[in-house]
């Protein structure tokens, strides 16, 4: 007898249907968001007018309330905040050269939550997601498939994916189909 | 093939970019010596050994790295920031 495995066949538009899957791909809520970039003795008084202490390693981030600080690179910072925010007016008190940039509106937030979210967001990016070497609270900017984005873990089964605004149908369209091929 | 960014630790080849040769020298931007830039643009030596290459960190800390790689089996003995081998002149 011969014997013939057929794949499933899944139409291309069938990504938004996640009902079934154990990882969810959600929108994340608009968020004030600050591309802050300086010099390393500027961190103090940056620290001081942001009332939370700039991390300065990579993979690192700190939080105070809403407000986060995620370590992007040696001079670099997002800062994403709840979209009443006054960031920009607290940076503004900080008289030390740097750049503060709002990006709210060119990033866009995905979360990724459930059982198996690490290997769903692995579907598209090369990071060791392991708890060990991407603990909770770590973040970095990385790739997803072909586009850049900044990943956060918010808890051992949550990630949220800071992609630019042009990437987001990509970016969603993408971890959803990753989802998909977790749960199969 | 994995890097070793010196800020980010180990890291996959994808979230880099290659910059090209880190072993040529500029000419003197005033010569207009043909030869000389022929050389520049277009002379490539491609040892099946180490060779020194520049790389930028894009996915990640944005850094222009140094990398000096086997390019017969990809071993990767230094990661250096471009900065410091610039300044070190080119060592
Ligand atoms: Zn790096």
């Amino acid at each position: 007898m011969v014997e013939v495995s057929r794949a499933t066949r899944l139409h291309p538009l069938q990504a938004g249907h996640s009902g079934i899957l154990s990882v969810s791909v959600t929108l994340a809520e608009n968020a004030t968001r600050i591309s802050l970039r300086a010099r390393e003795d500027a961190i103090p008084a940056l620290s001081k007018a942001l009332d939370l202490t700039l991390p300065t390693k990579p993979k690192s981030t700190a939080s105070n309330g809403a407000r986060s600080a995620l370590w992007i690179g040696p001079d670099e910072w997002l800062i994403i905040d709840g979209i009443e925010s006054s960031v920009a007016e607290d940076l503004r008190k900080a008289k030390v050269l740097h750049s503060a940039v709002d990006i709210s509106h060119r990033n866009v937030g995905i979360n990724v939550s459930g059982k198996g979210a690490d290997a769903v967001v692995n579907g598209g990016c090369p990071q060791d997601l392991s708890l060990s070497a991407f603990p909770i609270g770590a973040a970095s900017r990385t790739v997803l498939g072909k586009i850049e984005i900044v990943l956060w873990r918010l808890a051992e089964n949550e990630f949220r994916v800071e992609c630019w605004r042009s990437f987001s149908n990509y970016a969603y369209a993408f971890l959803q189909e990753s989802a998909r091929d977790v749960a199969a | 093939m994995i890097i070793k960014c010196p800020y980010c630790g180990p890291r996959d080849v994808i979230e880099f970019t290659y910059q090209g040769d880190a072993t040529r020298t500029r000419p003197n931007p005033a010569s207009t010596d043909q030869d000389t830039w022929n050389a520049y643009v277009y002379d490539r030596s491609n040892p099946a050994k180490s060779h020194r290459e520049f790389w930028l960190h894009g996915g990640g800390c944005r850094q222009h790295l140094v990398v000096t790689r086997d390019i017969s089996t990809h071993i990767i003995s230094s990661v250096v920031y471009a900065r410091d081998y610039i300044h070190a002149g080119g060592k």
